[in-house]
């Protein structure tokens, strides 16, 4: 058998795409489908360009309360008391609540599907009682005829409270000095390790390790060891958090908001308001933008206690200060990293030791962290540890890809220096070094057939990496990078109309194309076209349970259950036309072209049959069910040029491709534009995003002026690369897309500046002070 | 016989070892017999007769959604993971 070595590729565009679209092919394998890996107009275009598509702000309901919400100044301070009186009396004011009219919560343990979450602590969360742990931290609501009153309102609520010194840097946060933020919190060693005695803001401390790690280093020609930090960035989704809530005299709550799933808000909302999930309806709106920062609740528990007190439905939004303020972030984090290599380049030892903020309570993503460091290479000797620490910031959230792009940036950094010492080409060293099927990472698991290898192969073979880059102070790097992805729980539903066209209802919300991607599976399987699928998003009485759309699941995971929906179809339509004909069902088949085939040369087509369903039966529905555990993971490596004024600091991306193994593109436009938005996200990351606080804890750019993202203005078109190695998990091979693009970029940045300036940037973000710092510094 | 790989923070218990053979069906009986071998390796993965919070359990390099009812085969190879949230 051909090793992955042996075999032929070649890089040519993408049908349908835009030049800059491309994919990487083996020579003699292009996969044969209809309706998967065609670009059809999404199902819900018309509505969002023309406006039509209803986000969670737009809804209007007889009664309707707005809400506010009172937050603290303070990074970190004990509540001493507050007192509403004066609030409760403005006119027009319905109710005020605190945490007080919440049920109380203990330290139990919810889990959210991908992640855990202790119900105290998230009740905290929402509304403090005890201490506030960052500025920004709810404290009070008030729901009032309008915003203007309400806000009124709260400002007249009297908060008492006693300051803290507050703590905002990993390093001095694990120190035994710094104030401890929460008295409950241990150091957990996972996994299955003891759980410790003392109050600590070292919440978990994960240990990997593989091998003989020091005899590793011993063998190694060369070793290296830096060390990183990363500032607190936010996801910086374009529409802020927004809820709406009624609670019913019949004790049924139904709430209207933006989010990524809506039975995790359901679950979320269902506990702490100590009321069963069968009492509590979510109504998923259009959804702009969440990257991991929508699934966690803030003010849907708020508006629903809000509605209780009221008798009258209530609306919470918040504003851009609010959304920087209190929701998101992901941590900022110090990382020290160590790779060992022998003459030849091959790696013979890592290490790792990471610290990321949790921010205000347990739940920093330092464990993929962990197990991203590591996993692009075959790295037979490791150690990682890990620490998950408390600071006076915002609880941290889901970002893309959670703590691999952090851990990227060591990493891959490293790499590139090892490159740069020991001659070796980038590319080079990335294929000689790159992990597949059956490798076994750092903590253990074994890789199944996966695509690291056949992303480098065809950054060697793309134009970008074959075209010279000239002119001073210009550079080219790359980097790699992995993300797990997900499967869970899904659930589709399907119904065959009399004129051949299938309705198909599923609880995905649709962030970036999962209706089309969705629907195409079903009209795959079923052999109609994309556009005689209308799928649409239902709430959470009328859908089986969904986990969020998040993690890279919803292609793979919803993919599937509208996959077993189709096929549903097909054995339902196989019996009706076995009626028909009079023949035993088992002698039709459902044929390609969407037209089932008896004994004796009979057929019918799908769009005959659907007319024929009253007479044979009634209505045919399919149902799809899965919790799919085989995802698959997923590598992406980017090539990036950029030019570095040296007067300024200022880096220019020049030319950046994105090159992701994606399984199998079934919307390859989709499919490109997540690689495009993560990799926009993670220069973003990589040049200019980045928390500002005061040593007081308050954070000083909390809007879009202060706060920079990447405009079409600094970015260049960005090309894409779609790398195709099937995940044996998914009838078409699906792997998740949306994680791994955000992982490369800061890394590929650093490596770029690297080459154009012969400075070592170790520090995100890799802003103009910054970097006009390392170069004057580099000039002695 | 199934594999299962110790998580580095367990091997206090196993005395180092890093990968045994154990003839188990299930992941739960799995469990029952590292526990037997190594006392107290039960109560580092299971809190009230499940799985810890946010333990998760990898058969053959998949976090399985059956958890504890995971079904093993004879070289199954199984390892103890923290869930993983994604954005």
């Amino acid at each position: 058998m051909a090793t992955v070595e042996d075999r032929q590729f070649r890089v040519e565009p993408f049908p349908g795409g835009t030049p800059g679209n491309q994919r990487l092919v083996e020579e003699g394998r292009l996969p044969d489908y209809d309706v998967v890996g065609t670009r059809p107009i999404r199902h819900d275009g018309t509505d969002k360009v023309t406006g039509r598509a209803r986000y969670g702000a737009d809804i209007k309901l007889s009664g309707l309360l707005q809400g506010y919400v009172l937050r603290s100044p303070h990074a970190h301070a004990r509540i001493v008391s507050i007192d509403t009186s004066k609030a409760a009396e403005v006119p027009g004011v319905h109710a005020v609540c605190t945490n007080a009219d919440m049920p109380s919560a203990d330290h139990r343990a919810g889990d959210l599907g991908e992640g855990i979450v202790d119900w105290y602590h998230l009740n905290q969360n929402v509304l403090a009682n005890d201490k506030v742990l960052y500025t920004g931290h709810a404290v009070a609501a008030v729901a009032a005829d309008s915003v203007h009153i309400a806000e009124e309102a709260a400002r007249l609520i009297e908060v008492e409270y006693e300051v803290l010194p507050p703590v905002l840097d990993v390093r001095e946060a694990r120190g035994a000095d710094a104030p401890v933020l929460n008295d409950d919190v241990r150091t957990d060693l996972q996994p299955a390790g003891e759980t410790g005695d003392t109050p600590t803001n070292v919440a978990k401390h994960f240990h990997y390790e593989k091998g003989d790690v020091d005899a590793g280093f011993a063998a190694a020609e060369l070793v290296i060891e830096r060390e990183f930090t990363t500032e607190t960035v936010h996801q910086g989704y374009i529409e802020p958090h927004t809820a709406t809530a009624f609670w019913s005299p019949d004790g049924k709550i139904t709430v209207w908001t933006s989010t990524q799933g809506s039975f995790m808000i359901r679950m979320q909302v269902a506990e702490l308001l100590d009321v069963p999930i069968s009492k509590v309806k979510v109504v998923p709106m259009e959804i702009g933008g969440g990257f991991g920062g929508k699934i966690a609740v803030y003010l849907q528990p708020v508006a629903a206690v809000l509605s209780k007190l009221s008798g009258r439905p209530v609306k919470l939004n918040m504003d851009r200060s609010n959304v920087f303020d209190a929701t998101g972030p992901t941590p900022g984090s110090y990382m020290k990293v160590k790779i060992g290599v022998d003459a030849e380049g091959k790696i013979t030892a890592g290490e790792a030791e990471l610290l990321f903020e949790a921010g205000a309570f347990p739940g920093s993503p330092i464990n993929p962290g962990c197990m991203c460091v590591f996993a692009c290479y075959d790295v037979p000797n490791g150690r990682i540890d890990g620490y998950d620490i408390c600071v006076n910031k915002p609880r941290t959230n889901a970002y893309r890809a959670p703590g691999s792009t952090h851990v990227a940036l060591a990493t891959e950094t490293i790499v590139d220096e090892i490159c740069e010492a020991q001659g070796i080409c980038p590319v080079e060293f990335r294929l000689k070094n790159a992990v597949k099927e059956g490798d076994e990472r750092v903590d253990g698991v074994t890789y199944p057939p996966v695509g690291m290898w056949e992303t480098i192969k065809a950054v060697e073979l793309s134009d970008h990496w074959q075209s010279p880059l000239e002119g001073p102070n210009r550079g080219r790097g790359i980097a790699s990078g992995f993300w797990f992805n997900f499967g869970g729980n899904s659930v589709v539903a399907a119904t065959v109309n009399e004129d051949g066209t299938v309705s198909l209802i599923e609880g995905s919300t649709d962030i970036g194309g999962s209706r089309a991607s969705v629907a195409m599976q079903l009209a795959e399987i079923l052999g109609i076209a994309a556009e005689d699928v209308t799928p649409t998003v239902v709430d959470t009485d009328s859908i089986g349970h969904t986990d969020v759309t998040g993690g890279s699941r919803t292609c793979h995971a919803t993919g599937l259950a509208a996959i077993k929906a189709a096929e549903d179809i097909q054995a339902q339509l196989c019996q009706r036309a076995a009626m028909l004909w009079d023949v035993e069902s088992e002698q039709v088949e459902y044929g390609d072209g969407a037209t089932l085939t008896g004994p004796e040369g009979k057929t019918i087509s799908f769009q005959e049959i659907a007319g024929k369903l009253t007479q044979t039966g009634g209505p045919v529905v399919g149902r799809g069910s899965v919790n799919a555990d085989k995802h698959g993971g997923a590598f992406g490596t980017h090539i990036a040029d950029v030019e570095v004024d040296p007067d300024t600091g200022k880096v220019q991306v020049l030319r950046y491709t994105v090159v992701q193994d994606v399984g199998t593109a079934i919307h390859p436009s989709y499919v490109e534009g997540q690689m495009q938005g993560g990799a926009a996200q993670g220069i973003g990351w990589a040049l200019n995003e980045e928390y500002h606080y005061g040593d007081d804890g308050r954070l000083h750019n909390a809007s879009f002026l202060d706060y920079r993202i990447p405009t079409c203005y600094d970015l260049p078109d960005i090309e894409t690369i779609i790398v195709e190695v099937p995940n044996p998990g998914h009838p078409f091979g699906v792997r998740g897309v949306g994680e791994v693009p955000i992982v490369p970029p800061p890394a590929a940045m650093a490596n770029a500046i690297f080459r154009a300036t012969g400075v070592r940037m170790r520090s995100l973000p890799m802003s103009p002070p910054k970097v006009l710092h390392e170069l004057l510094s580099s000039d002695g | 016989m199934p594999r299962v790989h110790i998580p580095a923070p367990a091997r206090d218990l196993t005395g180092g070892e890093v990968e045994l053979e154990l003839e188990a069906t299930s992941v739960r009986r799995l469990i029952g017999a590292l526990d037997e071998r190594f006392p107290g390796f039960a109560d580092r993965v299971l809190e009230d007769g499940e799985l810890k919070p946010g333990l998760r359990v990898a058969v053959d390099g998949h976090v399985s959604a059956m958890g504890l009812l995971a079904q093993l085969e004879p070289g199954s190879q199984v390892h103890f993971l923290l869930a993983i949230g994604g954005g």
